[in-house]
């Protein structure tokens, strides 16, 4: 029973990451209508959002302190963050410390402003290019935007440590009756598991209550007949585009502290982030998020030792098997609608 | 000849040419001047060239016909490799055999797969290919390396049939029941066909220039002409139509009553041999195989190159194979210093300005040029490097006609 709620929980984290960034790609297929490999590459510009925030907030400049020494007994030279000088040590500590949870703030007018670019610079042109094109640009794209922040940043890891109130874990045992220590996980994946509840729950809501959203689902639905109603529909599925890009680069901020961002972050989740989509439906939010979760919970009972012992190596192909079989027997996915992708 | 038409047999004799003299052709530079560096008549760089003109070709014949865009063919290129080195280590060093057992294997694969991932289309058939050749891949990283000899850690399966991370090597105790064991001086033998080897070359002395004929690459080049005139053959044969017809109407297609499916297998089957073929003849040049083969990345480059260099063409994936292999070899090797020579007579600041410019766009940051121009090729020029070069032609005809007949007709307003 332990080992089933531990692998519950460890399934939850990725699933939540896969289910982000296969709601923006659902997101993006559903208004735009074109399928986009370059959303990898936007969360893992959300992930470098914090690295970079991070890095400015720690800028520092060079004080002769009097009153430490080095050992020539010469004044020492210490380093000291700007923000110290404006919000005093105190704050200035906490402020860096809280580097990665402000970066939400720094990532969505960044990541809404790259969504907005990409799609009236580039994506506006493929709409009515075969589906293997807008494969193909948006594939050169991302292999373009990873190679520029492997430029810039090198291509190591960069680790982004979450704030020192999260760094612990959280005895989900004793909390449930269990002994203590059997089910133990650590804050931050609780962090994101809920931001990431909060951001489903945010753009569920977003569509499905604003005067906007409506308008955005009828363009999904039928985009010609709201056109002809006099809504400029193609405005707000540009903005759709940046919010798609705001989630996948939301996704990437929170993502650091659990894996350090490297250039080719994007391109890992990519791949198994489209296996997500088609599992859940093209097409379908529910069945994107949905599908997220699952494969995410699948994945981590497969890498369960007493699996991996009946079965060797199940937990690296696991997510394929599914996706395939899933795709065999009911080929619009879990939840696709018909008519979406048929031809 | 040979059953080509005239144009084709022409469009052969140049390939042929081509890579006949490609010794020649690609090493344009003396030895030791400034330019040698954008020299590619070495013997590894020109095998390359060719090998992944044979894989472009054959993934042409899928994609470039029918239109179904596989995000997975790397893995034949794999399985290819991985059963050329079994080969290598059972029987023994000849390729020929090796080849044939690359060409089977890939080929059986492919029908396994292609079975499965042709029941979809589209979107579904790529992300389909893509998900099996990541299993693939995660197969060959993991489970397939592991040790299925016992405890031992002695026998043939030491490394399971893959190798793992480390790949797929030779070693002294391999059986090699045809071949010898053990070279002279107690060496790892090389691959050879039937006594030459593979490695071995001539080099060619001429005033200052130095040209190498290995024996590597022209029986690699030999290979890429066979497979590059049965791809004519193809294209022009009525099963071509046929998976022609499939990329314009697959319902047309189904409501005349011919079922499309055999050919769509045939084809993927036929494609998937051509990078058995390539993953082979790669294990033949150098005796390793790894499971980085099989990433997906290896399948994107592919789709690269046959999109640079013209999609359903006969020429173009040959031409964007090398184009990309070149780039890789040549832009990669220039670093700030070579920058630095060659800019040198501009003014120091200017000379500066330049160099961090162009610096991105270089040496490790190649794959940042390759991402550019393939972006640039989608966009403006979907037929790729074949239709730029028939722009080009069509610029210099169409100015002739044009002057004596003025176009009298009249556009109606849209």
């Amino acid at each position: 029973m332990e080992a089933i709620i531990l692998q519950i929980l460890n399934g939850l984290d990725k699933g939540s990451a896969y289910a982000l960034i296969a709601l923006g790609l659902t997101l993006i297929f559903g208004t735009l209508g074109v399928v986009n490999f370059a959303h990898g590459a936007l969360f893992m510009i959300g992930a470098f959002c914090a690295v970079t925030l991070s890095r400015i907030i720690s800028l520092s400049h060079t004080v002769i302190d009097d009153t430490q020494t080095d050992f020539l007994g010469n004044p020492l030279k210490v380093e000291v963050p700007y923000v110290y000088d404006w919000f005093g040590q105190a704050t200035g500590d906490a402020i860096i410390d809280w580097a990665v949870p402000l970066s939400i703030l720094f990532a969505i007018p960044v990541m809404i402003g790259i969504g907005v670019i990409m799609e009236r610079g580039l994506i506006k042109h493929f709409y009515h290019r075969p589906h293997a094109d807008q494969i193909l640009v948006t594939f050169g794209l991302a292999i373009v935007l990873q190679e520029i922040i492997k430029y810039y940043y090198g291509a190591n890891p960069i680790p982004t440590p979450a704030p020192s109130a999260f760094t612990g874990s959280f005895d989900f045992g004793a909390l449930m009756g269990f002994d203590a220590g059997q089910i133990i996980y650590p804050y931050w994946r609780i962090i994101y598991f809920m931001f990431a509840a909060l951001i489903i729950g945010g753009v569920f809501a977003f569509l499905q209550f604003t005067t906007f959203g409506m308008v955005v689902r009828a363009g999904m639905a039928d985009r010609e007949t709201v056109q002809l109603l006099g809504i400029n529909i193609d405005r707000r599925f540009t903005l759709m585009f940046g919010i798609a890009a705001a989630v996948a680069g939301l996704a990437g901020v929170m993502y650091t502290p659990i894996n350090s961002p490297n250039y080719h972050m994007g391109m890992d989740f990519l791949v198994l982030s489209f296996v997500v989509v088609v599992v859940g439906g093209m097409g379908s939010l529910p069945g994107a998020v949905l599908a997220g979760f699952l494969l995410g919970i699948v994945e981590s009972f497969a890498s369960m030792r007493e699996v991996l012992d009946i079965l060797p190596g199940i937990n690296q192909i696991i997510i394929y098997l599914v996706a395939i079989i899933i795709l065999l027997t009911r080929p619009r996915g879990l939840m696709g609608r018909k008519g979406v992708m048929e031809d | 000849m040979l059953g080509l038409n005239k144009k084709d047999t022409y469009l052969l004799l140049l390939v042929a040419g081509l890579v006949i003299f490609a010794p020649f052709l690609l090493n344009p530079f003396p030895e030791g001047s400034a330019m040698a560096q954008f020299n590619a008549g070495y013997p590894d760089l020109m095998q390359r060239f060719v090998i992944f003109g044979v894989f472009a070709i054959g993934f042409n014949i899928l994609f470039g016909l029918t239109g179904y865009l596989s995000f997975g063919h790397a893995a034949f290129l794999g399985v290819g490799s991985y059963a050329a080195m079994w080969m290598f280590k059972l029987f023994g060093m000849n390729v020929l055999p090796a080849l044939g057992l690359s060409i089977l294997t890939s080929g059986l694969f492919a029908v396994l797969i292609g079975y499965i991932s042709l029941r979809r289309s589209g979107i579904y058939f790529s992300i389909l290919t893509l998900a099996f050749a990541m299993m693939s891949y995660s197969l060959a990283y993991s489970v397939l390396a592991t040790d299925m000899d016992g405890p031992d850690r002695q026998g043939l399966l030491q490394k399971g049939l893959t190798g793992g991370e480390t790949g797929l090597q030779l070693t002294l105790e391999d059986p090699r029941i045809f071949g010898q064991q053990t070279a002279g001086e107690g060496n790892i033998p090389v691959p050879n066909i039937f006594g030459l080897e593979m490695r071995s070359a001539v080099e060619m002395n001429v005033g200052d220039w130095v040209f190498t004929f290995s024996v590597g690459y022209y029986f690699a080049a030999l290979v890429m002409l066979l497979s590059f005139y049965l791809s004519i053959r193809i294209f022009r044969s009525p099963f071509g139509m046929m998976l022609r017809a499939i990329k314009s109407n697959q319902h047309r297609l189904n409501y005349t009553g011919l079922n499309a499916k055999p050919y769509m297998l045939a084809a993927f089957v036929v494609s998937g041999m051509y990078a058995g073929l390539a993953g082979g003849l790669m294990a033949s040049m150098d005796p390793l195989a790894g499971p980085e083969r099989m990433f997906w990345t290896a399948s994107g480059e592919v789709v690269l190159m046959t999109i640079l260099g013209g999609v359903g063409t006969l020429i173009g994936p040959v031409l964007g194979a090398g184009a990309i292999k070149y780039m890789e070899n040549i832009l990669s090797k220039i670093n700030s210093d070579i920058l630095h020579t060659w800019f040198a007579f501009l003014p120091d600041g200017l000379e500066d300005f330049v160099i961090t410019l162009i610096y991105p766009f270089i040496g490790k940051g190649w794959h940042l040029t390759l991402g550019l121009i393939f972006m640039a090729v989608v966009i403006f020029l979907p037929g790729g490097l074949v239709e730029g070069g028939q722009r080009i032609a069509r610029l210099f005809k169409r100015k002739k006609p044009s002057t004596k007949t003025p176009d009298g007709k009249t556009t109606p307003a849209e």
